[in-house]
């Protein structure tokens, strides 16, 4: 299927791009263009879906059909799987230390990225360079690197196999990238607000809280969609830190279901639909400020 | 209610800085007087107001509202309000929680925020829109919100920063003589920025001059407009501007192209070298007949017809044409009769109306 369509995408990029240059409408593309065009994004799609979709449909299937040779979209659906992941597994509990962690993260964040934010917008400080280039540095080192000396730390605070050490280590990579966003789009907000603010009677606190903040709800937005992301889908922390079965996170747990040699599709499968769903809802809640609030906070960051 | 405010040789310093952005500033404003700040852009007009509102550190001296050293106390304690250039209207808040916004934070009871939220609406015609959101208003009604934020506040002292820049032209004329005749019905003490002369002209009881931070003079705007303290003044204030320029003198006389203009006594006395900068307004100048004492010869180059009045830009004629401060002289001229493009015309400076000035300090010279 995907070879049909791929040869069709030379034509149409040179097509496309030639349109553009002269301001063409939709009404007068060529058809040709218009088909290469379609068929173009019509495969960005399913390449982009196909994974999923095939996750949710064969989530509904059978064990014996999940890895069957034939290529079947619908083989006997049934919540069985589902019903099998939620009864009889830890699949539950992990879903509620997910929605723990992932929370805890987020309000944390959000509180700690906005504070310091504002303060990196607003006020001048001794350190305020230093600070903001630590937040960015801290950005460069990748998570691999990280996990061995948070570790160490963690066992020296005795927080390992707990979920608050998931909370500070998310808390490490989403705060200080959603600092600098938030700092980004508090400088798009007229300084003379905060004056008038303080003409008006408030003091500092009063002024981020009442008049800049809910300004800021895009940003705000922006910051909570990634801050809970960070931690909802997040393994590699959650192996390393995490030990009792009781207290492991979605991510980590499903690894559970992977035993040395054979998956258990049957349970992976509805398991990663559930996991999708939380973070869906976030998106559908977050999205409609996500691209506001990520460019404002950019153009002038 | 109305209150003094006092500028004690304040100054202020940017941090990096070493020139201060206002120099020991000392000003004193009356009670309910209506103070315009003028001058051109980074002259500390701005700077001086927002010591004022306590948004601006004091590097020195002192401030007064009042008998009240407000010097060193927070924004909020010095019972101000302010009109910014851009409004500063909190976007998330309708108009009426915008006015009311100081009085709820200092915590006045609700249903007497709402009668002065009412009464300020009313006076600024701004009764229908009280519940709307500020981006839902045009530019001059966010300009009455500001107006009206600052009123609900009844403060001691308001404070105005530019706020007519971001109004159309004719709408601005017309706001300035609102703003003007609500002050003086409301008669409270007002500090205006602004760098249009003609806006200090017309507002202001008295208007104060900064260059470079330093105060040039303080007057009404007659005093301003008919004995300027210096160069930088006389050019400032008045539109057209004054024709200035620096000539040589001798025998009592000063050569503007090919007249000889006499300078009074006292002037000359007063001259150190063979110098002079003297400088005439467009309207002291009257068209007269070839060969009259005094009478300097110019080329129309231009005449702008305002049905009125009528302006003649012309060119010096002789060799002085290069010490006159700008291109042109001006000359207001009998509207509807106007000197065509290349006419030459002698024009003399009507008596007593002459302004001299030193060519290297700029202090005027007394002219008698």
């Amino acid at each position: 299927m995907a070879t049909v369509v791929v040869p069709e995408q030379a034509p149409t990029g040179a097509d496309r791009g030639v349109g553009r240059g002269r301001g063409r409408g939709r009404e007068d593309r060529s058809l040709l263009a218009s088909v290469g065009l379609h068929a173009t994004l019509l495969a960005c799609v399913f390449i982009a879906l196909f994974p999923v979709v095939w996750v949710l449909l064969s989530s509904f299937k059978p064990q014996y059909a999940i890895q069957s040779t034939k290529i079947q979209l619908f083989v006997d659906p049934s919540f069985d799987n589902y019903r099998h992941v939620l009864m009889d597994t830890s699949f539950p509990r992990w879903f509620l230390n997910s929605v723990i962690v992932a929370a805890f993260t987020m309000v944390i964040g959000i509180s700690m990225s906005a504070t310091a934010g504002y303060a990196m917008s607003r006020f001048n400080f001794p350190g305020r360079r230093g600070l903001m280039w630590v937040f960015l540095v801290t950005q460069m080192f990748p998570v691999a690197i990280l996990i061995v000396p948070i570790y160490t730390i963690m066992s020296k605070l005795h927080l390992i196999d707990t979920l608050p050490s998931l909370v500070i280590a998310y808390c490490t990579v989403a705060v200080p990238f959603c600092a600098w966003m938030m700092r980004g789009y508090f400088d798009t907000i007229p300084k003379e607000l905060d004056e008038a603010a303080a003409l008006d009677g408030l003091g500092p606190f009063g002024t981020f809280w009442r008049v800049v903040l809910p300004l800021a709800r895009p940003g705000l937005a922006v910051t909570a969609f990634y801050t809970f992301l960070t931690a909802w889908g997040e393994v590699a922390y959650a192996i390393a830190f995490i030990s009792s079965d009781k207290k492991l996170t979605m991510g980590a747990g499903l690894q559970q279901f992977v035993p040395q040699f054979n998956p258990q599709w049957d349970l992976l499968t509805p398991g990663a639909v559930i996991i999708m769903i939380p973070a869906a809802i976030v998106f559908f809640f977050a999205q409609k400020h996500l691209v506001a609030g990520l460019t404002a906070g950019g153009t002038k960051g | 209610m109305s209150t003094t405010v006092t500028f004690d040789s304040a100054t202020r310093i940017y941090p990096g800085s070493t020139v201060p952005a206002v120099d020991s500033l000392d000003l004193e404003i009356d009670e309910g007087e209506f103070l315009v700040l003028v001058g051109p852009s980074g002259c500390g007009k701005s700077t001086s107001l927002r010591m004022l509102a306590g948004l601006e550190d004091v590097s020195s001296g002192r401030i007064l509202i009042g008998d009240r050293d407000v010097t060193h106390l927070r924004p909020k304690e010095r019972d101000i309000a302010m009109v910014f250039q851009n409004y500063a209207l909190y976007p998330h808040m309708s108009v009426a929680e915008n006015m009311g916004f100081a009085l709820k934070i200092a915590g006045v009871h609700k249903s007497e925020i709402e009668t002065r939220v009412r009464e300020a609406a009313k006076i600024l015609d701004l009764e229908p829109y009280l519940e709307r959101k500020p981006k839902a208003l045009s530019g001059g009604q966010r300009q009455r919100v500001a107006m009206g934020r600052a009123i609900v506040r009844q403060p001691q002292v308001f404070l105005m920063d530019e706020p007519l820049s971001n109004l159309d032209a004719k709408l601005r004329v017309s706001t300035r003589t609102q703003i003007a005749s609500l002050q003086r019905r409301l008669g409270i003490t007002t500090v205006y920025v602004t760098h249009d002369q003609v806006e200090a002209m017309t507002m202001g009881d008295r208007v104060a001059v900064l260059k470079d931070g330093l105060l040039q003079q303080v007057g009404t705007p007659l005093d301003l407009y008919d004995k300027p303290a210096n160069m930088f003044v006389a050019g400032f204030i008045g539109s057209p501007s004054m024709n200035i320029g620096t000539f040589t003198v001798s025998g009592g006389h000063a050569h503007i192209g090919s007249a000889e203009v006499a300078l009074p006594r006292v002037t000359t006395d007063a001259l150190s070298g063979g110098e002079i900068t003297l400088g005439f307004r467009p309207e002291t100048l009257e068209a007269v007949a070839e060969g009259t004492a005094g009478a300097i010869e110019v080329e129309a180059l231009v005449a702008e017809e305002l049905g009125s009045d009528a302006f003649l830009y012309a060119s010096l004629l002789g060799s002085d044409s290069e010490r006159l401060s700008s291109e042109h002289i001006v000359a207001r001229v009998a509207p509807r009769a106007v000197p065509q493009k290349g006419e030459k015309v002698w024009l003399r400076i009507a008596e007593g109306q002459l302004h001299a000035f030193d060519p290297t300090t700029g202090a005027v010279l007394p002219t008698g």
